[in-house]
């Protein structure tokens, strides 16, 4: 090994980890340069975090070999992979909330002697890492008090209170707002200039696009491919993942004004299968009225926490409303639980799927039957039913699964939001509402799910769609109602969707 | 199911065993009758009490049921009362006392510990207030009610039989109507089965009432064996049989896992090894101490299994 300039500060070659069934990594080699931030991406499943598990010492691979400065590093546990001076930040974080930012800086490795510890020489170099990534929160702030992005850079300062040189982010931005994603995005610029070098991983492509000097794209466990500072592109990328182009991401949105339909009607059809007035919800600040047609999508955009879940959990009763006006096909209801709202025709997926969408631990054809079992022959189990139907929308909605007594768990992301989506459509829904249906999943899935969406929408259905990604909702809704701190802000027709517009909006503008 | 299995093959294990050791007292129609008699007694309440950790809760207040029960139908048989009327007049109340448990839980969001903590305070307290502490002793009048907890039909001692009527019933629920898929559902994640749209107060009042019952049914049963009432000791320490049992026989405290039939191997596990200790000579003083070794030794091969097939699965 020869340490010149052009030794990467990292190299992980020919890593392969086998799970039962399951080659997870097949010989993939990753480097790593000096002070680059290198993108790692590939769909659900491709063993992009299973490398960096493996990396983090969480891991241990079944073969290959990992050099730091061109020398062999051993890394068997999470102590070896710190004291390399790697760091690597999963999805789900790992602080205590309980604690305050210093503490959990420090955890573990509190400054002081025999036990007692220095709590003036703690919070003085937390804050002086604090002031590094720009947390502006007093040190005796709880965690649990912090934003999803604000626990986020206490992670990244108790990384770098170890000095850590590589720093690993494993999709840091999936819950963090635009603003905070941004402020985030500066840290790491600033981490770069001091010469830390990063590798982030992101389903979020216009982010690793503006972010990353180099990208490593992974496949199905292998290596697909190498993309440099000045090719790397949404279609690189997206080509290179799913190993061929996706030439129509969004499915075709169709004329909503029907040529077929008099003129004199069209102010009444397609009829609205929703109509809310002046409803007042719990966290909302303002009443909200808007209507929803049959056969059209509208999209419910805003920054995270402007309201646009506790707006449709209200609709749905989990919280119910505590004033105004619903209609649904002109019908005013009254609703006081989710079970009101199904009685209605109302389904709602929602935003955390893992804990409130499906069940883990039950098998597919359960969480399929779910919401509609009881109505089949109640009080009994009417199973021959309930197979009918869930082999039915299993293969209506090409849900990959080996059978349908699988549990849910050991399906892929994209799998287990085919069910949960499945789960309503065995009631028959008039109104469909999904909070953020995409969130997590990787791009196949993804076009798959924004295909199917249309297709209900096409079929007559109503459907609410909140989203925080800009391009799902300017690529498929065909209304966007926009929401800035629990008020809506305005309502953008077909031809006056765009980022600017919607920006705009929901950052607290007026309406044109 | 494997568990299940699992569980069997101890029981086996466990009989055989004794059966090497002390096989003529063991396999004696006298004691395995014995047997059954005291599977049947303990399998009542445990039911209830499996019912409702399958569901996600827990019910601490089913020893205190069985002395209340005990106790009141005890007094309206010394004033007179026919105890068949008794009976059927305080297990009504127990039901009540099930829907009690699942108001605290579900309108004011208490934990099931605390909620069925402050019943088992408070029902021990009124069987000992109420009686003033008094033995409660049935007359020679009730030989027929005795029957119910020391007669047999067809060799098999009835408590066996109420336990056997008992278990088809819960069975079919929990197998074949949507309250026992919704049970299951429940005890997984109760979130998700709300989103859902299914009314989760009333599958957990379900639950809990069911189990407040059949304790209720237990306490009358228990009473007609004894024949006689002690307000401060009847049913003390039974919820802790009763979640032992349940344990044993695969559920988890966490919900969601269970059967009503490993519930009775459960159940069958702890008899036989109280059964075994006094067979093979240990001083009875020790019973206790073996029984918490033998169910630490089997909920830590469990919990040992399920670390392994987690990690097989962790991709």
């Amino acid at each position: 090994m020869n340490a010149t300039a052009a030794t990467p500060l990292l190299e992980m070659k020919g890593m392969t980890k086998r799970f039962p069934g399951v080659l997870a990594l097949d010989a993939v080699d990753l480097d790593l340069r000096e002070g680059e931030i290198l993108g790692l991406i590939g769909e659900n499943g491709a063993g992009k975090s299973t490398l960096m598990r493996i990396l983090g010492g969480d891991y241990p691979a079944d073969g290959g070999q990992i050099l730091l400065d061109g020398g062999a590093a051993a890394i068997s546990d999470v102590q070896d992979s710190l004291a390399l001076g790697v760091s690597v930040i999963y999805q789900e974080l790992n602080l205590a909330p309980n604690l305050d930012i210093a503490s959990n800086i420090f955890l573990g490795r509190e400054p002081g002697a025999y036990g007692i510890v220095d709590t003036k020489r703690l919070y003085a170099r937390a804050a002086e890492l604090a002031g590094r990534v720009g947390i502006s929160a007093p040190m005796t702030t709880l965690v649990e008090k912090l934003s999803p992005g604000e626990q986020q850079l206490v992670e990244i300062a108790k990384a770098l209170s170890m000095d850590a040189r590589i720093l690993v982010l494993d999709e840091p931005t999936s819950s963090l707002s635009p603003a905070e994603a941004g402020k985030l995005f500066e840290v790491m610029r600033g981490l770069k200039q001091s010469g830390v070098s990063m590798i982030y991983i992101s389903h979020r492509l216009a982010e690793v696009e503006q972010m990353c000097d180099r990208v490593i794209v992974l496949r199905d466990g292998e290596r697909a491919g190498t993309i440099e500072r000045e090719r790397i592109g949404r279609d690189e990328m997206v080509k290179l993942m799913v190993g061929r182009d996706i030439s129509r991401f969004f499915p075709e949105r169709h004329e909503r004004e029907d040529a077929s339909v008099p003129r004199a009607l069209r102010s009444i059809f397609p009829p609205t299968v929703l109509s809310v007035r002046d409803l007042v919800y719990p966290g909302g600040k303002a009443p909200v009225s808007f209507d929803l047609r049959a056969g059209e999508i509208l999209g419910l955009a805003g920054l995270v926490g402007a309201g646009r879940t506790e707006l449709v959990q209200s609709l749905f009763g989990i919280e119910p409303k505590l004033g105004g006006e619903v209609r649904i096909r002109g019908e005013r209801v009254d609703i006081r639980s989710p079970a009101d709202a199904i009685k209605a025709g109302m389904g709602l997926a929602p935003e955390d799927r893992k804990a409130l969408g499906v069940i883990l631990e039950m098998p597919v054809v359960e969480n399929i039957s779910l919401s509609s079992i009881g109505s089949y022959n109640p009080p009994f189990l009417d199973r021959a039913r309930e197979t009918r139907v869930a082999t039915e929308l299993v293969e209506k909605l090409d849900i990959k699964t080996p059978g349908l007594d699988q549990l849910v768990q050991f399906l892929s992301g994209g799998n287990q939001q085919k069910v949960a989506l499945a789960k309503w459509l065995g009631t028959s829904p008039k109104i469909l509402i999904l909070d953020e249906p995409t969130r997590g999943i990787d791009v196949g899935s993804k076009s798959e799910i924004y295909k199917l969406i249309r297709e209900l929408a096409d079929g007559g259905m109503g459907v609410i769609m909140i989203s925080s990604e800009m391009e799902e909702i300017i690529g498929l809704a065909d209304r966007v109602l926009v929401m800035h701190e629990g008020r809506c802000t305005g309502t953008l027709d077909r031809h006056e969707i765009s980022e600017e517009s919607i920006m705009h909006l929901a950052t607290g503008g007026a309406q044109a | 199911m494997k568990k299940l299995l699992g569980m069997t093959l101890l029981l086996a294990l466990l009989a055989i065993v004794i059966s090497i050791f002390e096989g003529q007292a063991f396999l004696s129609p006298g004691n395995l009758h014995n047997l059954l008699q005291r599977i049947g007694l303990l399998g009542i309440y445990t039911l209830g009490a499996g019912i409702v950790i399958l569901s996600g809760g827990i019910d601490l207040s089913v020893g205190s049921v069985i002395g209340f029960v005990g106790v009141m139908v005890a007094l309206l048989v010394t004033r007179g009362v026919n105890p068949w009327a008794a009976s059927a007049l305080v297990i009504p109340m127990c039901a009540l006392l099930g829907m009690w448990h699942a108001f605290l839980i579900g309108r004011f969001k208490l934990q099931p510990f605390l909620a069925t903590l402050t019943s088992l305070l408070l029902l021990r307290g009124l069987a000992r207030g109420i009686s003033g502490g008094a033995s409660q002793t049935l007359d020679k009048g009730c030989e027929a009610f005795k029957q119910l907890g020391n007669g047999s039909f067809a060799w098999i001692p009835i408590p066996f039989w109420i336990l056997v009527g008992i278990a088809l019933v819960l069975g079919f629920m929990m197998n074949f109507t949507v309250y026992g898929r919704y049970l299951y559902a429940i005890g997984r994640n109760e979130d998700a089965v709300r989103y859902s749209g299914i009314k989760v107060n009333r599958i957990q009042l379900l639950a809990y009432v069911i189990c407040a019952v059949l304790a209720g049914i237990a306490g009358v049963v228990e009473l007609s064996y004894i024949g006689e009432v002690q307000p401060a000791s009847a049913g003390l320490m039974y919820e802790m049989w009763a979640i032992a049992g349940a344990v044993l026989g695969g559920c988890s405290l966490r919900g969601g896992e269970g059967s009503v039939l490993g519930v009775i191997v459960g159940v069958s596990l702890i008899t036989v090894m109280r059964n075994g200790i006094n067979l093979v000579g240990v001083n009875t003083e020790w019973e206790w101490a073996v029984i918490g070794v033998v169910i630490l030794g089997g909920v830590i091969a469990d919990a040992a299994y399920k670390l392994r097939a987690a990690k097989r699965v962790k991709a």
